[in-house]
């Protein structure tokens, strides 16, 4: 039999092209933007729209991680618990007289451990779900920052110090420029590396990622504690930006969170998605809160809202799914009939 | 009223790729023991399938006591009195057994829906005892041995009022006593006017059991003896007896030095006491029935499940294997049994899954380079001829034996020594098949030590210069290539006695689900 070279070029498919969730997400995106600027007149400001940034930007550095761990098929319910111990720690310690800088290392170091803890636990009972897993870990957390701090607030940190949550270089706020960083490196790590690969290899089917020399729980252990650094850099902006934390800081993010990385078009059976994604899904929300904020729609509606979206995006791609497989029972049809 | 309580007659099987079942023919008389024998592969499962509901016939007419009925469900199969017992029991560990009786059909109080407890347990206990079980049925089902499951399984089955119970390999995972109590329960179900279809490898409970016994083999029909009508040989004969085409190349490789030596591999439970030696450029042949613990000591070898006892040396070194990607780094490969599992990433494409497993070497310092991904990929595709339009095709779309030729693929990538195959032509048509053989060969011939892991038995005659034969965890035979006759290697296979202090327990569905 006749064997033709096999293409190694992409066939380049203009409507597959557009056809993605990102280019919808853009779509929606340009939508509210476009419904905001009618019904406000101060919507499109830049100082303002600038500074609306930096009050949604500071759970969106934990997003990037989520959306390695929802790759791999896993959650991570602990990341706000994670944020608030890491904070009241750093906090803490500052009061007590531990110099800032220090403060803030230690800060780092904390959500490196809770990361690695969960990690760890994970690998080591497998029976357990990442749900369960960091179900028990999110209480833990909370608990230690409440045995700590009691409900009190903790504040009063140095002038540099407010910069984080505050700054500006060259008319950006700082912490617009981190978060581009840090998205820019998870990205490049996601879909440039050997790294990358392997966590999708996971989250398509760990059984064959194994059999295939992957090493799963390394894998499985650096994304989780990936995931605490990134709370704590978070716990850094938030406090920064609050001027003082307490215990019950940052209840819920880990919602809002993982509603971002689903919206992105991240698989929750985990395998697929992309890190833009996420990234338009953050900004998309921000604006969406900012809008509605500046026409005095209350916070509930947003809700719903997001809500409403969270369905479609989880929809879409079933639909897209049901299409194909439907495709191929077709073609696999066509294919046994030419057989005989 | 017929003849016979059920009769199937020229049912046709077809899935993608396969033909199941090919014009199969089936008989059972009322109150008869029928057992049902085949290699693995024959067909015997999905023929089953179709009797209960599980997969509908392509072609071909059932019928039940004369009437032509058609089995869409397996909820149909139940409500005609058609009931399984599967080899690896199939219940609900947390629940008692009671419930695991009645599971589907509970008694409920008409009008209010309530669970009649008591009636149910006491119905319970009633089958039981009828079954001469000792056991409470408030007990928890995963608290029982497998031997007890089985029972509640038939406990379940007549609590349905099935009059016919079809048990695939029942005493698989019992111990010979075990096995003694379940041949007195069948027999008791035939003398209360149950027919059972008991299929089985093993001839002791053929002639223990059976009056009737049907063979199939290659999907196909073979024939129906009494059982004092065929003698052990000509069974065997109609079991495996087909021709061994040219379907296997000459064997042309030259047998170089040792590389791979196993030496008293043991792991509790699965294997024990696994010694064999392999050479550049030899084709070890590793054979035995399904359950016989080949592929448990091959990942053993890989370092999927650690071993208990034992050695392995690589090239004259001792090593002890960590992991598969330390296996794949001193130079053991492995192609798994479940190529759509353990095999392949099936939505990515077929670059991806061949440069999955050494993904390191694609890339400088962790940074993937494409062009050099898609350059080897596309080399090695072509190479195995996978028939593809493009290497982005998904492997999904790929037929079974393109799907294996990417399999085989990714072990290429790897600086290999020896190269494990588990059931390398599994679910593959003979097209694929030989060409998958001249891959083997031409492994061979560059010097690889292949161990090839396989049910069937021409393709280990024709392609290994020696077989090992394992049966219950243990090796059996190693047989030279002109020793090695299907006679011979059924033998080993089937009817060797295996050392008795094998715990066969926990070769059961459990650990099966740590893979």
């Amino acid at each position: 039999m006749e064997q033709r070279a096999l293409m190694s070029k992409k066939e380049f498919s203009l409507k597959r092209f557009f056809l993605q969730w990102e280019w919808m997400l853009v779509l929606i995106f340009l939508l509210v933007n476009a419904i905001n600027v009618s019904l406000s007149p101060y919507y499109f400001n830049y100082d303002s729209l600038r500074d609306a940034t930096m009050t949604f930007l500071d759970k969106a550095f934990i997003v990037l991680p989520m959306v390695l761990i929802m790759i791999l098929g896993e959650i991570d319910i602990s990341v706000a618990s994670t944020v608030a111990l890491s904070a009241v720690i750093m906090a803490d310690l500052h009061a007590k007289g531990v110099p800032m800088e220090a403060a803030v290392v230690i800060c780092l170091l904390v959500g490196t451990l809770c990361g690695f803890l969960n990690g760890w636990l994970l690998v080591r009972f497998k029976e357990l779900s990442s749900v369960i897993v960091t179900l028990a870990t999110m209480i833990i957390y909370r608990g230690i920052a409440y045995m700590i701090l009691e409900d009190q607030a903790a504040g009063q940190f140095p002038e540099w110090f407010s910069f984080l949550g505050w700054g500006y270089v060259f008319g950006i706020p700082f912490i617009l420029i981190a978060f581009a960083v840090c998205a820019i490196a998870f990205g490049l790590l996601l879909h440039m590396t050997t790294f990358g690969r392997r966590i999708y290899a996971i989250g398509n089917n760990p059984v064959a990622s194994r059999f295939s020399g992957v090493q799963v729980d390394r894998i499985k252990i650096i994304v989780f504690t990936l995931a605490g650094l990134m709370a704590a850099v978070t716990a850094l902006f938030l406090t920064s930006r609050m001027g003082s934390t307490r215990p019950n800081v940052a209840m819920g993010y880990e919602l809002d969170v993982i509603a971002m990385v689903v919206l992105g078009g991240i698989s929750t059976a985990g395998g697929k998605g992309r890190m833009i994604g996420a990234v338009i899904a953050v900004f998309l929300i921000g604006f969406l809160r900012y809008g509605l904020g500046l026409i005095n729609v209350p916070a509930q509606v947003l809700l719903v809202i997001i809500g409403l979206m969270l369905i479609a995006a989880v929809m879409v791609p079933n639909l897209k799914r049901k299409r194909s497989a439907a495709a191929n029972v077709r073609k696999e049809d066509a294919g046994i009939k030419e057989a005989i | 009223m017929s003849e016979y309580v059920l009769e199937l007659r020229g049912i046709t099987k077809t899935f993608p790729g396969v033909r199941a079942l090919d014009q199969v023919h089936f008989q059972l008389k009322p109150g008869q023991i029928h057992a049902l024998m085949g290699e693995n592969g024959a067909g015997k499962s999905t023929f089953i399938k179709i009797i209960t509901g599980v997969h509908q016939p392509d072609a071909g007419e059932i019928y039940l006591n004369g009437q032509r009925v058609e089995i869409k469900h397996p909820r149909d199969a139940q409500r005609l009195g058609i009931a399984a017992i599967y080899q690896h029991v199939t219940c609900f560990p947390d629940l008692s057994v009671t419930e695991n009786i009645f599971m589907g059909h509970e008694r409920i109080q008409p009008g209010t829906k309530r669970i009649l407890w008591k009636e149910m347990h006491a119905q319970a206990a009633a089958l039981l005892a009828e079954l001469g079980a000792s056991f409470d049925p408030k007990t928890q089902m995963g608290a029982l041995s497998v031997a007890q499951q089985q029972i509640v399984e038939i406990a379940k089955a007549l609590s349905t009022n099935a009059r016919i119970i079809i048990m695939d390999e029942p005493t698989a995972a019992l111990t010979k006593r075990e096995s003694e109590e379940l041949y007195r329960i069948t027999e008791q179900l035939r003398d209360k006017g149950v027919s059972v279809i008991f299929i089985t490898h093993r001839f002791e409970d053929m002639y223990r059991l059976a009056s009737q016994v049907t063979v199939f083999r290659d999907s196909r029909y073979i024939g129906t003896w009494g059982i004092d009508e065929i003698s052990r040989e000509e069974l065997i004969m109609a079991m495996v007896g087909r021709e061994i085409t040219q379907l296997y190349p000459q064997k042309d490789a030259k047998i170089g030095e040792e590389v791979l030596r196993v030496e008293g591999l043991g792991k509790t439970g699965l294997f024990a006491d696994v010694s064999f030696t392999l050479h550049r450029g030899e084709i070890l042949g590793l054979t035995g029935l399904v359950g016989a613990g080949r592929s448990e000591v091959c990942q053993a070898i890989f370092g999927i499940h650690p071993y208990d006892t034992g050695k392995v040396y690589l090239k004259g070194a001792e090593v002890r294997v960590k992991n598969p990607l330390h296996a794949m780094e001193l130079g053991i490969g492995y192609l798994p049994e479940d190529r759509q599992m353990q095999g392949l990433v099936l939505p990515w494409s077929i670059a991806e899954n061949i440069t999955l497993s050494a993904i390191g070497k694609y890339a400088k310092k962790g940074w993937l380079s494409r062009r050099k991904e898609e350059e080897a990929a596309r080399m090695l595709a072509e190479k195995l001829q996978v028939k593809a339009k493009s290497i982005f095709d998904p492997v999904s779309s790929l037929s079974g034996g393109n799907q294996q030729k990417v399999v085989f693929a990714k072990l290429l990538t790897a600086e290999l020594d020896v190269i494990i195959l588990d059931e390398p032509t599994k679910g593959v048509d003979v097209g694929a098949k030989s060409a998958i053989y001249e891959m083997i060969h031409d492994l061979a011939r560059q010097g690889y030590g292949i161990l090839l892991v396989s049910s069937e038995m021409p393709e280990v005659i024709g392609m290994s210069d020696r077989v090992v034969v394992m049966r219950e965890g243990r090796v059996t035979a190693i047989l030279d290539r002109d020793e090695a006759t299907q006679e011979a290697i059924l033998e080993a296979a089937m009817m060797k006695k295996a050392p008795p202090d094998l715990p066969h327990k926990a070769v059961s569905s459990k650990t099966r689900r740590l893979v």
